[in-house]
């Protein structure tokens, strides 16, 4: 199971599920709010604590009757999947984090490599660009013809309602998970970017550090997306890992 | 002049030559990355807006390192997966972050490229427009519409403030009385409606009940109510004909300055022997409706004019001695409310007071909410409701 991060939906892990899909069952989903979910999953209150949407994919393992996955969340979801594994350790087989940061806001003796002024700096900017949200909406309040503007959200990828996006920025950057780490019980992969501004080397070492049985790999590439930027590498560190626990587990 | 000669440009130079000093000098900045981010080129414009020298910036800068930390998390988690997958984004509006801390505003317009082999990847062809000026104009625009909308909230303030000086809080507790009252605002509340009730006392068992609506709305229309409201304090007073007070308010108002006249019900109560009876005299007002514990419903009242509206008037007093019937008073907010074009009217009023529990706060909150639910909820009319009934 991949989950996706803040800022897009399932789309971000386009060039990498696709690589496991022969000799795994691969599920895909939008997170409440993100992508294309349906409006009315989305609760402010519920999705105002990361536990929102632990519950959420705890009750979608559930009803999929799924066990003992490999549960992959990409930088905020990392810690979602954290929470997930923590809560149920029946489905979750093994963890693999991509990009993650326990905590984003720089604290005493941790470096997460962001200030409370930055986030507001994040928030603003959000309001300031709406990425296409706004524009197939005028189209709509203008009374153009519905099916284009329809089309047109569908081809807008990376479109959050503005206000639901802020409150995830909020939930993902002002949250600190660092004390649920040492609970995590199954085997673990960070996979870590060289150069990252968003999750940077301090934080994904924290989570290996902190994680009882972690392994970590560093991609060669730039930014918080490797998925993107270097998807095949992504894809092959994250087999390696399965192919080696599977090892030595039957080992 | 042939083509040729159109091309070669007037300073004779080659087309090429015209295409580099177009990056070069361009009025905007131009910036070339490679799939990293890394700056692989960057013309004058642009070293000019980040404010590094020539030589500080290719092969030594990412695109990302002249951004603010914000704006860092926004290119990696928003730009950068659209770019991967719309091969460009437009109009985003940022800030660049030179490096004497100063920020500036800029617009970008950003394409993916396509190497040798065709393939697009994360190489970046980026535009970049100063907005300092225009983002000035924005902010100050954003705090006018801040400033407006803070005066909106004030007037609206002021609004539900002075309504509810022509609204009692609640109605007072009478002996042997059970009273409900409600007023519901048009609209958001935020404009002061002409729908006004006042309940007080003259005696020991002797009160007054009026209830009217002045009509127009808004600031100047609140001014008659007061008017009108304290106007019948003092005459009902002196006066315990309901009728002979509409006469004398009629008289007063017609010497006042305003174009705004008012139609009113207005009830003395008068205890005497264990029982309540009630004096009624209406002003162009709806008659009250009595119902009866079986639910039977009938009006009280005979019509009379306006208040203020006309050159000699009438009123007329009914007398009527309470049982255990519940008496309702309303203004036209009930039965002119509509929905499409349909009116509420007063025949649905009547059989929704039938319908309902023998209460006065089940009448007066139940007529309220049935009114507002056949308008769908956006009463375009204020409404205000007072029922009574004797107690023991």
């Amino acid at each position: 199971m991949f989950v996706h991060g803040f800022g897009c939906g399932q789309d971000m892990w386009r060039h990498v599920a696709p690589e496991f899909e022969r000799d795994h069952r691969v599920v895909l989903f939008d997170l409440p709010g993100s992508g294309e979910a349906d409006a009315s999953t989305y609760d402010t209150i519920r999705h105002g604590r990361l536990e929102g949407y632990r519950d959420d994919i705890i009750a979608l393992l559930d009803e999929l009757d799924l066990h003992a996955v490999v549960l992959v969340g990409h930088s905020v979801s990392a810690m979602i999947a954290v929470l997930v594994q923590i809560a149920r350790p029946d489905l979750v087989e093994r963890l693999v984090l991509v990009t993650p940061s326990a905590r984003y806001l720089n604290d005493v003796d941790y470096v997460g490599g962001f200030g409370e002024a930055d986030i507001d700096e994040l928030l603003d900017l959000m309001s300031r660009n709406h990425l296409g949200w706004q524009d197939p909406l005028a189209a709509l309040v203008a009374g153009s013809d519905s099916s284009a503007v329809k089309d047109e959200l569908e081809r807008v990828f990376c479109r959050t309602r503005p206000e639901i996006a802020a409150e995830f920025a909020a939930v993902t950057f002002r949250g600190d998970n660092r004390a649920d780490l040492p609970h995590v019980s199954a085997p673990t992969l960070v996979l870590q970017s060289r150069e990252d501004s968003v999750a940077p080397l301090t934080a994904g070492l924290y989570v290996k550090e902190a994680v009882p049985d972690c392994a970590f790999e560093i991609l060669e590439t730039r930014g918080h997306c490797p998925q993107l930027s270097v998807p095949h590498e992504t894809a092959a560190a994250i087999r390696r890992y399965l192919d080696v626990s599977v090892n030595s587990r039957t080992a | 002049m042939t083509a040729d000669d159109d091309g070669a440009g007037s300073a004779g130079r080659e087309p090429h030559e015209d295409c580099l000093a177009l990056f070069e000098d361009a009025p905007c900045g131009y910036v070339l990355t490679d799939p990293t981010g890394m700056i692989t080129a960057a013309n004058a414009e642009f070293h000019r807006m980040v404010g590094l020298a020539r030589g500080e910036l290719v092969g030594r800068r990412t695109l990302a390192s002249l951004l603010p930390v914000g704006a860092r998390i926004y290119l990696e988690t928003h730009l950068l997966p659209v770019l991967e997958h719309d091969d460009a984004v437009r109009e985003v509006s940022l800030d660049l972050l030179r490096p004497d801390g100063v920020r500036v505003p800029v617009l970008l317009n950003a394409t993916t490229t396509a190497n040798a082999e065709g393939v697009r990847d994360l190489s970046l062809r980026a535009v970049f427009i100063e907005t300092s000026d225009r983002h000035r104009y924005e902010r100050d625009l954003l705090t006018a519409t801040q400033a407006a909308e803070e005066a909106r909230r004030e007037a609206a303030r002021l609004a539900q403030t002075l309504q509810r000086t022509l609204i009692p809080p609640a109605p007072p507790e009478i002996e042997h009385l059970s009273i409900a009252a409600t007023y519901r605002p048009a609209g958001d509340g935020s404009t002061v409606g002409g729908d006004f009730y006042d309940i007080f006392q003259l005696g020991p068992a002797s009160w007054v009940i009026a209830l009217g609506d002045v009509s127009g709305k808004g600031v100047e229309a609140a001014a008659v109510t007061s008017f009108v409201r304290y106007t019948l304090r003092a005459l009902a007073i002196e006066h315990p004909d309901p009728a002979e007070t509409l006469r004398l308010l009629d008289r007063a108002l017609h010497a006042h300055e305003t174009a705004h006249y008012c139609t009113l019900v207005l009830a003395h109560l008068g205890r005497t022997a264990d029982r309540w009876t009630i004096r009624l005299s209406l002003a162009g007002h709806p008659p009250a409706l009595i119902r009866q514990p079986d639910g039977t419903v009938r009006e009280l009242g005979i019509y009379g004019s306006p208040i203020g509206l006309l050159d000699g008037p009438e009123f007329h007093t009914v007398s009527h001695e309470l049982g255990d019937e519940t008496i309702t008073l309303y203004t036209d907010g009930v039965t002119e409310a509509r929905h499409r074009r349909l009116l509420y009217g007063e025949r649905r009023l009547g059989d929704l007071i039938a319908s309902l529990p023998h209460d006065p706060v089940e009448i007066t909150e139940g007529i309220a909410n049935a009114v507002l639910d056949y308008q769908g909820g956006d009463a375009s009319d204020d409404i205000a409701i007072v029922t009574l009934r004797a107690t023991r």
